[in-house]
Formats: structure tokens, C-alpha cells, sequence
């Protein structure tokens, strides 16, 4: 309790009063913000250019004649104009942010000061290599520390994102099969309750998807999984631990039946911090596995991305894995690409991206691991799963925990809307919890659960943190069992209400236009 | 463990509270056969922040940078200079740690940025719609071919000889597996592009799209609305692929030219070099074309109080709803880099941008000018903004690494991007941007000379 020292005496405002409307339709702290085609304009500039006349029309006839449409702001709007937006954001900078599956856990700021140096930021990607040693060697540094995690025998770098990693995965597995002409493998088996990218992914590269029932106990149902397995099988998809939130436990044994039913196992990394430095995905048997470095090595999210996506691999699948890819070469860091590799790398299936990958975001990872070391990483593991086994038992007693008698979760705790009352449903939890302050979890996946809200507090939060944010998750559950019509309405302090998702969807308008040309 | 904030104690009563008696007890579900002990071995140990930044700059410190050399790489990838509040707006928390915009009512921030980044981006584009971003130039453009396969329900592609190597590569590789045709060809050291001769001869009823650069690797510049009419007589889609959007502050814009689908990719404004990641990728298309395209979209909607709000939309089309009907597999796209063009383009807006564009493209001409008086060196362009090929006479490959150990960073060498086109050894593509002074220029020219000799 502070101490009043003013001797002002503060007395309640009545209760009920409407505050009234302001002018601005600002509310102190909470500022709306125009779009930048209604405050800006065509001749405004926010950036210096040198004086004097240009000259030079080798443009070909092509020579722009209409005007583009663009607002320029000043600097000082500009700055305004983006600080006014970023305060309508949640982040993790400003709270937990327990969203399952997707591993919001501190962006440390060493990272972002690493990856500004010019050396890394400043460099072409088509530089000469004898000028560009430092970044392949950070390319081939982090390669190291992702096989040795991973316990996997090599590693494709330049995939830009986990989805893309998947593809990676998944199209060295059609190269592999390709090879030794077992072309009548059509099916990739994908349990239930996969992230939606997997399915995606496989029906991209040509297989068919079909979906592999889970167990009573949230895990993948290894008799079924192991009963469909044939000729018509070309691999599995297994994210470990699970969107269950669970390890699974048969994964070594469904790794030897899927190889010797000649098959290929690709795991799904994404929830790789719940085991990193504690469990070698290899030893588990698997072919591939994509590593999300915006998740368990804290790359930024950056409100959607960018991500990065590398992909480890078996021997089986190595000679199969994308170019280029940097090799140590004596003293030297050479790069290997597509057009050079020669009979080497005949196997690998092509290039995915121009350049090498996503080096912002190498330099950001690798200065995480070498900040956290092989001993912090282990300790990345286990707090993270402590975190959210606190969570899992400090709230059975208030929400259903469907797998809570599965034995310990991993990385996250997942409940479902069961004992709510009636009308009552997981989006009014998670909506009711923005009030509270938080973003909240998961919603609705894995499908498997219903009401699904899957709860990944991360190793980055203490335990006072989780204690208020076990308190406000209980408060919010109570209120939904109870009936509280209120929650039906929240979030009642966000900058917007509830937004009409139908209406964006019926009538999309997805840019801006003049008021006499919109469509309204 | 700087970043870890339980201690000991918290962790000795946080597992009574679960009623565990050690940590191992957790990970009790994990086979015997892959559970280790301790911390991974041939790893180093935790270190401070001071030990890691020394590691890391002695590490950038072996790389000669864009901003300490004369400087004239391109092909994909531009310096240009990015203002500071660039980079300091993107830095900002809320930003940079938050997620996909998932729960609309507190993602405004980014949401309303995405709203303005799309119309920015159809704006540049001259397209009717663009989404949230993809993960670059070159994988956008894939998706753009997927995308008209889908609408044409045709699989034959036809790239020009123009687009980017690494592009057509890409392309190759997925084609590999979509089943889709791709017709290709290396490109020529002429002035003139592969529009008439090979492309609209090639147009025929199996062909999808056309797929064509613009400017093109080599810098050149064609009217597209001839090709864009051949495609259409056919119903077959035109798309374009920009790498160097500054160019359409010069240039008129392949959706004025009736290109149905524009791409490209963003870098330029406000993204820097990074060697090659993480970049921008634009997508924008005729509005009828808006259910096929990959990708989020953000959208304008009202909340419960009648107040304009945005959210993502038509996630009809996308992986977490549609699964394997999906139009497409992107999940995390590029949402940090979409921010920090929309805020170099707000910077610049169209007089900045104009004016920036009409700098480039002096500074390119007053360049290939300079270095086409060099004995031996032809200028291949007649047409370009701020990137054009030279033809040396002799490989251009020994002569750019020659410069690179003078501290001249020279350009691209053709042999670089297609080592097994013989006939393509002796080009080199350069780029001037605003960043170029005329003293650089200069010591390429006196340097270029000397090798050559």
C-alpha cells in the first residue's frame, strides 16, 4: 500500500456514471488512429532527397503517366502514426501470451542488436563468397547446433518458414521414394489432431491425406496408425510432442514400423522447446523434422513473421535435401548451390528460394543458443514444462483437463469447454481474458478437444506471472460456468469490441478507397 | 540463464504443487533410448550477453560490407537507404512481439498496418487487390503459378528467359511436383526481350500463364500490354514478377499493363540486404482472381459498437480451416518486413517515391554511360531503370572477384547465376541506386579498365 503523502482525499466516482463522450473519441491513453490515406497525401515526403534536376529517360516508352496513389506523412506523423498503432497490439513484450502451439516466449534484445551489426545486415546475398566468410560460417554454426540438438545427420537451412519447412520435409520424402522408382506411394497418414499446415503441405506435394484416429489418452492411436500401414503408404506426419500437448511415447516404435513397412517419418518440430536439450528427435527415428527458430530459439514473431524453417534430416534423406547449403571446405566456407553442386548433390531436390535462407533470423537464433549454452537450453526444456504442468494442475479443479489423467503434459496444458454453462463457450473465456489483460491461448485446436484452449506459457515467464494469470484464468472459467452474461459481450476495454467476422467475409474490402469510390 | 526467470525455490514448490518429486518426473513419458542425462556434449556451455556479442562481431567482422565498399550488386536484391524510424518503429514491442493477428480486438496495430500495406502494395502494383505478404519474391512467384493453374485449370507455364534464375529454379523444383509444365530458356546478351519472339509464339489452349520480369534480370524494361492481350486471347493468365519495386515510382505498373496476377519482391523499401533473409513478398491480383490467391488478407469489418475494425478474412481459402483443400500451405509470412515497407513507403509517399525513382534512374544512366566508354565493354540495354547488363568481352566472373579483393563490390556476374551458359559468361549486371555516388561509380570504371587490360 503506498502512502498518500499529497493530502488530497480521493472520494469514488458514483457508481453507474457513463463517462462522457470526448471530442477526439480518444479515451486518454487509448488514441484512435486514421487510416494513412485520410491523413496523408501525394505531396507530402518524409524523406530528403538531393536537390536539383535528374536527368536520364532510357525507360523504354514506359515512362509512368498516371499518379501511384500513395500518402506521404512527415517524419514526426510517421512516427506518430505507427507508436499510435503498435499501443492497439498485445505482445509479449507487455504480458504472457499463452498461445498453444506457438511458443510466445521473450525475444531477447541482444539478439535484434546481432543481427543490426553491418556485417550481417549489410551484405548481398550474391557478394563474392571470399567477402561474405563471417555469414556462412554463421550459417554453418548454426547447422551444427541444430544436428547436435536434434541428434539428425545433416540439415537444410534456406526454408523460410515451418510451413515451408514441412514441404521441404515432405518433397525429400517424394525425391527419396522417386529414386527408388516406389512411385505407388500416394498416402501420407496424419493423425487427427495435426496442425493444419501438414495436411496442407502433403495435398501440395501430390499425396493424399488421410487421418490417423488419437486415443482416449490424446496420443496417436499406434494400432491404427501401424494397421494402415502398406504399399499405398508413403509416410507419416507426427508433431512431437503433440498438439495434445503430450509426448508420445510409442514414437520409436511407430518409426520402426513405418521404415520397415518402407515408409518415412516426417515430425512436425513446431513444439521442439518442450524437449529441446532433453530428448534427440533422432533417437526417436524419425527421417525430418523442421525447426521453427521463431519459436524455440526466440526469434521474434513480429506479428506473423518472418519465421524460418530449417529442416533436419536422416542419412536416408540427406543426399534428397534442397540447395543450397554452406560446407566447410579445409579453412573455407564455400557455398553449395543447385548450379554448381555437380554429381555430389545429384539427388537434392532443387532450390526453394532465392538466396540462402532467412540469415536475419540465423544470426538472432544462434545468439540465443550461445547465450543459453547446452545447459540453458536443457533448462529452456524443463522449465517451460513445468510451467505448464503448474498451470494444468493449479486449474483442473476449475476447467475439464481432458487428458489431465494422460500422466504430465509437455510445453502446454490443454482443457476444454466442458461444464460451462449453457450458450457458454471457449471464445468467451479467451475474450473474457483480454479484459483481464492477457492474449489468450489457443482456441479451438486441436479439433480433437471440444472447445479446445490450449494454454503454452513458455520458460520465459516467473511464477508470480503464472500465479496471476492462473488467478484471472479461474475468475473468467468461474464466470463462464456461472453464466455471466457479460463475458458474452467482452472484451469490454480492448480498442474495438467484438469484431463482425461474417461481414469482412460477405462483403471483403481489403484495400482502401476514396469515400466517392468505395463501396459501402 | 538470463532469461529464465524461476529460481530454485520457485521451482521446488511449483512441482509439490503438481506432485512431482523431481522435473524427471515430467518428462517420464520419454523411452528410456532417448532420454539424456545431462546437457548435450560437443555444445559450449551458457555464456553473457558481453562473451556472445564478442563471438558474434568477430564473426560479422569477416564480411565485407555493402556500406564499406563501392557498391553495385543487384539481380533480386538492392541497397537502398532505409530512414531510421524505420527501424526503430519496427522495434518497437508491441510489433515486434506480438503474433499473427489472431484476436482482431487487440491486433489493431498490426492489422490496421496490414490493411494500408495491402493498399500500398495494389497501389504500386497497379493491381485491384494484394495480400498480407508471403516470404518473398521468389516464392510468391510459385504461388502465382499454383494460383493460375487453379483458375485456368490448365498446367503448362511459360517463364521468359527474363526472370530471375534463382525464380525459374524455384519454380522447377515445385513443379517437379504439382505436375505443372514449365517451358523455360536462358536469356540472351541482346537489348530485347523474349516477349515477341518467344513468348506470345509459345502462347497456346494448355498454357496457363506467362510469366515475365519486369524489369527484367538483366535490366530490361517492355511494354507488357502485348503480351498481356496475346494471353488473354488465348485465356491464359499474364503474370508479372518485380524485384525492384522502386522501379514502378519510374515506370508504369504491369497491372495498368492488364498483368492478372503481380508479384515481386519488397526489400528495397525499408527491408536492407540482410544476405538474402528475411525479405518481403508481394502478391496482388484482379479482384475477380481474390478466392485462389494464397495467403492472409486483412480485411475492414465493424465491431459489436459499430466501430471501423479490421480482421484477417476469407481464411476460407487457408491451411488452419481448409487443411488439404487449402489454396496453400503459408501459415507466418512476413509480417515484420510488410511493416517496415509500408513505413519506408509512408516515409517516402508518392512524390518521395517519384523522386527516388527518377534518382536511381539518373544515376543507372549516367553509370552505363561512364562505363560504356571502357574499351572492350558494350552496354547490352537499350532500356533499364537502375540496373543494366554490360558485355566485358572476356568472363566476367574472375574480373568480380578481382575487383572484390580491391574493396569493389562490382556487380553480379551472369556466370554467377547461370554457370552453364557459356554464352552468358562475359555479362555483368550493375546497379546504381541512390546510395551510389559518383566517386564510386568512377573507381569501378578506373578498376574495371585496369582488369580488363
Amino acid at each position: 500500500m503506498t502512502i498518500n503523502q499529497s493530502g488530497w482525499r480521493p472520494t469514488a466516482p458514483a457508481s453507474g456514471a457513463a463517462a462522457a463522450p470526448t471530442f477526439t473519441g480518444n479515451k486518454a491513453l487509448m488514441l484512435e488512429e486514421p487510416l494513412i490515406f485520410e491523413i496523408g497525401d501525394a505531396h507530402t515526403t518524409g524523406v530528403d532527397f538531393a536537390e536539383g534536376d535528374v536527368a536520364g529517360s532510357r525507360l523504354g516508352d514506359l515512362t509512368r503517366k498516371t499518379p501511384i496513389g500513395l500518402p506521404g506523412l512527415s517524419e514526426p506523423e510517421t512516427v506518430r502514426h505507427y507508436t499510435r498503432l503498435s499501443r492497439q497490439n498485445y505482445a509479449i513484450d507487455l504480458g504472457l501470451f499463452p498461445l498453444g502451439s506457438c511458443t510466445m516466449k521473450h525475444n531477447p534484445r541482444l539478439n535484434e542488436k546481432m543481427a543490426r551489426l553491418p556485417g550481417f545486415a549489410d551484405v548481398h546475398p550474391l557478394q563474392p563468397t571470399d567477402t561474405v566468410q563471417g555469414a556462412l560460417e554463421v550459417i554453418h554454426q548454426l547447422a551444427h547446433w541444430l544436428v547436435t540438438l536434434t541428434g539428425m545427420a545433416s540439415v537444410a537451412m534456406s526454408p523460410k518458414a515451418g510451413a515451408h519447412g514441412e514441404l521441404c520435409g515432405i518433397l525429400a520424402i517424394k525425391a527419396a521414394l522417386a529414386k527408388r522408382g516406389d512411385t505407388d506411394r500416394k498416402v501420407i497418414l496424419v493423425p487427427e489432431s495435426a496442425h493444419g499446415t501438414n495436411p496442407a503441405t502433403a495435398a501440395f506435394a501430390g499425396f493424399s491425406v488421410e487421418d490417423i484416429p488419437a486415443t482416449a489418452e490424446g496420443r496417436v492411436d499406434t494400432a491404427a496408425l501401424t494397421a494402415r500401414l502398406g504399399p499405398d503408404v508413403a509416410g507419416v506426419m507426427i508433431t512431437n510432442p503433440n498438439t495434445c500437448g503430450l509426448f508420445e511415447r510409442d514414437l520409436k516404435a511407430i518409426s520402426d514400423a513405418v521404415h520397415a513397412a518402407g515408409g518415412y517419418v516426417y515430425c512436425d518440430g513446431a513444439n521442439f522447446n518442450a524437449i529441446v536439450g532433453r530428448v534427440r528427435p533422432g533417437d526417436l527415428g524419425i527421417d525430418a523434422m523442421h525447426i521453427n527458430l521463431h519459436k524455440t530459439f526466440s526469434t521474434p514473431h513480429g506479428g506473423g513473421g518472418p519465421g524460418s524453417g530449417p529442416v533436419v534430416f536422416s542419412d536416408a534423406l540427406t543426399p534428397f535435401a534442397p540447395l543450397p547449403f554452406v560446407e566447410k571446405q579445409g579453412d573455407h566456407f564455400a557455398l553449395v548451390e543447385e548450379e554448381t553442386a555437380g554429381d555430389h548433390h545429384a539427388s537434392s531436390f532443387g532450390r526453394m528460394v532465392a538466396f540462402h535462407g532467412q540469415m536475419g533470423m540465423f544470426t538472432r537464433a544462434l545468439t540465443y543458443m550461445l547465450s543459453h549454452g547446452a545447459d540453458g537450453l536443457r533448462q529452456v526444456a524443463e522449465d517451460a514444462v513445468l510451467n505448464a504442468n503448474y498451470i494444468l494442475r493449479s486449474l483442473n479443479d476449475t476447467l475439464d483437463a481432458p487428458f489431465g489423467g494422460s500422466g504430465p503434459c509437455m510445453h502446454e496444458a490443454l482443457f476444454s469447454d466442458d461444464g460451462l454453462a449453457d450458450g457458454f463457450s471457449t471464445i468467451d473465456i479467451a475474450k473474457g481474458l483480454i479484459d483481464e489483460g492477457y492474449h489468450p491461448m489457443t482456441m479451438y485446436f486441436p479439433l480433437v478437444v471440444h472447445g479446445a484452449m490450449l494454454v503454452e506459457p513458455t520458460e520465459t515467464e516467473s511464477k508470480a506471472a503464472l500465479d496471476q494469470f492462473i488467478g484471472a484464468l479461474r475468475s473468467v472459467a468461474e464466470r463462464a460456468k456461472a453464466g455471466d452474461a457479460s463475458l458474452k459481450t467482452a472484451p469490454h476495454f480492448a480498442p474495438r469490441s467484438r469484431l463482425d467476422e461474417t461481414l469482412a467475409a460477405r462483403k471483403p474490402v481489403l484495400v482502401w478507397k476514396e469515400p466517392g469510390l468505395a463501396v459501402t | 540463464m538470463r532469461y529464465l526467470p524461476l529460481t530454485g525455490h520457485d521451482r521446488v514448490d511449483m512441482l509439490a504443487v503438481i506432485g512431482a518429486s523431481s522435473i524427471d518426473d515430467l518428462f517420464v513419458d520419454v523411452p528410456d533410448v532417448a532420454r539424456l542425462d545431462g546437457p548435450i556434449h560437443d555444445l559450449p556451455m551458457h555464456a553473457s550477453e558481453m562473451a556472445v556479442e564478442r563471438h558474434m562481431s568477430a564473426l560479422a567482422r569477416k564480411n565485407l560490407t555493402a556500406g564499406d565498399a563501392p557498391f553495385f550488386l543487384g539481380c533480386g536484391a538492392y541497397k537502398h537507404h532505409v530512414p531510421a524510424s524505420v527501424d526503430h518503429l519496427i522495434q518497437r514491442g508491441e510489433f515486434l512481439t506480438a503474433y499473427t493477428p489472431y484476436q482482431p480486438e487487440i491486433a489493431q496495430g498490426t492489422l490496421q498496418m496490414l490493411f494500408e500495406f495491402q493498399t500500398q502494395v495494389a497501389r504500386l502494383l497497379g493491381t485491384d487487390v494484394a495480400n498480407a505478404s508471403m516470404y518473398d519474391g521468389s516464392t510468391a512467384c510459385w504461388e502465382a503459378i499454383g494460383m493460375a493453374r487453379r483458375i485456368t485449370r490448365r498446367g503448362k507455364a511459360i517463364l521468359s528467359a527474363g526472370l530471375h534464375p534463382h525464380y525459374v529454379s524455384v519454380a522447377r523444383t515445385m513443379a517437379k511436383y504439382t505436375g505443372d509444365v514449365l517451358d523455360t530458356a536462358a536469356p540472351r546478351l541482346t537489348a530485347d526481350t523474349d516477349f515477341e519472339e518467344r513468348l506470345i509464339a509459345k502462347i497456346d489452349d494448355d498454357t496457363s500463364c506467362v510469366v515475365v520480369q519486369y524489369p527484367d534480370i538483366l535490366g530490361r524494361i517492355a511494354d507488357l500490354k502485348p503480351l498481356a492481350d496475346a494471353c488473354h486471347a488465348k485465356k491464359a493468365l499474364l503474370i508479372a514478377v518485380v524485384t525492384e519495386p522502386v522501379a514502378l515510382g519510374a515506370i508504369t505498373s504491369p497491372g495498368e499493363m492488364d498483368a492478372d496476377i503481380v508479384v515481386g519482391e519488397g526489400q528495397s523499401i525499408g527491408v536492407g540486404l540482410q544476405f538474402g533473409g528475411p525479405y518481403v513478398g508481394l502478391f496482388g491480383c484482379k479482384e475477380k482472381y481474390v478466392r485462389q490467391m494464397p495467403g492472409r488478407l486483412c480485411g475492414e469489418t465493424v465491431d459489436a459498437d459499430g466501430r471501423r475494425g479490421f480482421v484477417l478474412t476469407l481464411s476460407t481459402r487457408e491451411q488452419h480451416i481448409r487443411r488439404e483443400k487449402a489454396t496453400s500451405n503459408i501459415c507466418t509470412n512476413s509480417g515484420l518486413c510488410a511493416l517496415a515497407f509500408s513505413v519506408h513507403m509512408t516515409l517516402l509517399g508518392e512524390a518521395g517515391l517519384r523522386r527516388l525513382a527518377a534518382i536511381n534512374h539518373a544515376g543507372a544512366c549516367r553509370a552505363a554511360d561512364r562505363l560504356a566508354t571502357i574499351p572492350g565493354v558494350r552496354l547490352v540495354n537499350d532500356s533499364f531503370f537502375n540496373e543494366f547488363t554490360l558485355d566485358l568481352g572476356q568472363e566476367a566472373r574472375p574480373i568480380v572477384r578481382t575487383l572484390a579483393d580491391r574493396g569493389i563490390l562490382a556487380g553480379v556476374s551472369l556466370g554467377r547465376l547461370y554457370p552453364s551458359e557459356g554464352a552468358l559468361a562475359n555479362g555483368l549486371v550493375v546497379a546504381v541506386t541512390e546510395t551510389t555516388s559518383e566517386a564510386d561509380v568512377e573507381t569501378l570504371a578506373v578498376a574495371l579498365e585496369e582488369a580488363l587490360a
